[in-house]
């Protein structure tokens, strides 16, 4: 009973510490991108503009929920509601600090670790798509049913080479546990053997999170908003917290396989952890304020012709050198 | 084996308690006023006009059959991945052969231009 | 214990979700019905211990053979309203032949059932240790069934050549 009350508790910290990721970021994305465009940013609510999260939140609850005619009411409320929980759900498995020792009990610092556990995260995030299709179609507006159809089209091409990217890191590692593969970065973190894993995922990373550059579902010049144009209020802003909470587990990702996972000198090791997905956020910000959209086709060929291929040449070069030159 | 999975499961009804209850909150702080032009979908402001299903590009269909065979090929790369130890060039002769094999249709659909958008 | 309430659950959970699968009005809702019996599926698999099984289930399932189904239906029936039945999709004879191929099947899985070893299957889920983990499963792969999984790849090549032949545009199949 004490463990299971561990683990609910465990789970219910997760989820609000994402969810505070989520108001944080939001902040932090409109402050740096203001400074990164010489404007101050949201300086209004609280010192320096830094209650504006909370008001935003609030605002979104307070909205009218507006189903449009002919919307397919279950699948409508549906989207939205998987869409946040694959988001919420896909980080359990990311290990953020080794096992503690609290009350007599070891508590590992992760929801839970299977063997599978890399596959797992995928197997979750590749559900989050299901959020835009239906979004798209239970809405019944053309530009909702293009973007949502665009944006999943661009999510699974790239998911493909996402997958590819991987899968040096699990060869290096011979496992695909998350906390063997971090245990197996104490000396070298993978980035170094896996530069060019690390840089496919990176790319893919900011893809499959439908972020600038690769930000067409929301070009809001040709498609209104995409997939979530006729949302309002709360159901709105749960697209936003997952597309937000996506990009931390992504972001964790990458950490724990390329970047050492919680390891680091010095601080303790949950701290490294959140500076290293941090540095991860910052990167998704200065994209988005240094890059202009890409055009679909270009898109869609880059995933293709050049990541997918690239993938599977750096998957079987590790494996010709695991098999034959480090022999 | 099974008892890794137990905690994950629980987490997995947090968050569908978060998922949902947020969407309650909404229904029950929200105000409710509907009226004829806020039902109507969002088309900038203009009257929506013309079908909600437009004929769209083959090419969409194209990709998502492409992805779920790539996908069960992506698969098959994890065990692989993780053996390689023990496979060594055994393993790497096989996995050759089979992305010899998937290379050809690779190829092919790059031929026909089945990765190309636009003519 | 806890494992045998989580089995009826899923099993149920399935049952259900196939039901909905043919219950359902729109096509759409088919759909999902499907995903949800295949989530319990991939519950079930985790039951026997078959823990790559379960989360490949539901990669590839769920994740890619679903997506295209909701591509295909979503955008050939972008409208909410139920399509109306109007008789002229209809194969020859299709409640015959359902019916037919229905009983085929409920006999071949009745004689597995019946033919089954139950007791063996059961040892084998039972030796815990590494039986379905990702490695037990790929040793199993590239060495006993080494010959299935390189047929794999031509299975697999067959049916790329089918979508871009499928997917051709008129007037532009020679170039």
């Amino acid at each position: 009973m004490a463990a299971v009350i561990i683990i609910v508790i465990k789970g219910l910290i997760l989820a609000v510490l994402l969810l505070t990721a989520f108001g944080v970021l939001t902040l932090t994305e409109r402050k740096v991108l203001g400074r990164f465009q010489f404007r101050p940013g949201p300086n209004r609510v609280g010192p320096g503009g830094s209650f504006q999260f909370l008001a935003d939140g609030l605002k979104l609850m307070l909205k009218e929920e507006i189903i449009p005619n002919g919307a397919d009411r279950f699948v409508f409320l549906l989207a939205p509601t998987i869409s946040l929980v694959a988001a919420l759900f896909a980080f359990a498995v990311i290990p953020w600090g080794p096992p503690i020792h609290l009350f007599g009990q070891t508590i590992p610092m992760e929801i839970g670790g299977p063997n599978v556990g890399i596959l797992f995260l995928f197997a979750i995030t590749s559900l989050g798509v299901y959020g835009l299709i239906l979004g798209g179609w239970s809405s019944q507006n053309k530009y909702s049913l293009l973007g949502g159809l665009r944006s999943s089209a661009q999510i699974i091409s790239y998911e493909l080479a996402m997958g590819l990217s991987v899968v040096g890191v699990l060869i290096a590692a011979g496992s695909a546990d998350l906390n063997n593969i971090v245990s197996a970065q104490t000396n070298l973190w993978f980035i170094v053997p896996q530069i060019i894993g690390f840089l496919i995922y990176v790319v893919c990373m900011v893809a499959e999170t439908n972020r600038a550059p690769f930000d067409l579902p929301e070009a809001e010049n040709e498609l209104v908003a995409g997939y979530h144009t006729e949302y309002t209020g709360m159901k709105f802003a749960m697209f936003f917290m997952a597309e937000y909470i996506n990009m931390v587990t992504v972001s964790s990702l990458a950490t724990t396989l390329f970047l050492g996972g919680w390891h680091g000198p010095w601080l303790p090791p949950e701290i490294w952890f959140i500076i290293k997905v941090a540095a991860f956020m910052f990167f998704f910000i200065w994209l988005r304020a240094t890059l202009p959209r890409l055009r679909y086709d270009r898109l869609m060929a880059f995933g293709w012709k050049v990541l997918l291929p690239v993938a599977l040449a750096n998957a079987l070069a590790t494996a010709v050198w695991v098999s034959v030159v480090a022999r | 084996m099974l008892t890794s999975y137990f905690p994950i499961a629980l987490y997995f009804l947090v968050a569908v308690v978060i998922g949902v209850g947020v969407l309650g909150a909404s229904r029950v702080m929200g105000p409710r006023k509907p009226n004829a032009a806020k039902l109507q979908t969002y088309e900038c402001g203009v009257t929506p006009e013309g079908e909600v299903g437009p004929r769209f590009s083959v090419k969409f269909y194209l990709v998502a059959m492409l992805f779920m065979i790539f996908d069960v090929e992506a698969v098959s790369f994890y065990p692989w991945a993780v053996l390689m130890h023990q496979l060594r060039l055994f393993g790497l002769l096989e996995m050759a052969l089979f992305v010899l094999v998937l290379g050809i249709g690779y190829a092919y659909v790059w031929k026909r231009g089945g990765f190309q958008w636009q003519e | 214990m806890v494992s045998t309430v989580v089995f009826w659950l899923a099993a149920a959970v399935a049952i259900v979700g196939a039901g909905g699968v043919l219950l359902a009005k729109h096509p759409v809702h088919s759909a999902l019905s499907l995903v949800l019996n295949l989530a319990a599926l991939g519950v079930l698999f985790l039951l026997l211990h078959a823990e790559f099984l379960a989360v490949v289930e539901i990669l590839v399932y769920a994740g890619a053979v679903m997506v295209l189904f909701l591509f295909v239906v979503t955008l050939l029936m972008a409208g909410t309203k139920t399509p109306r039945d109007e008789g002229r999709f209809r194969l020859a004879y299709q409640y015959l032949l359902a019916g037919l191929f229905g009983l085929i099947l409920f006999v071949l899985v009745a004689h597995a059932l019946v033919g089954a070893d139950w007791m063996s299957s059961l040892a084998a889920t039972n030796a815990g240790g590494s039986f379905g983990s990702i490695a037990a499963f790929g040793t199993a792969l590239f060495t006993k069934y080494l010959l299935p999984f390189e047929l794999t790849a031509v299975v697999l090549l067959v049916a790329v050549i089918g979508v871009i032949f499928l997917g051709r545009e008129h007037g532009a199949t020679r170039k």
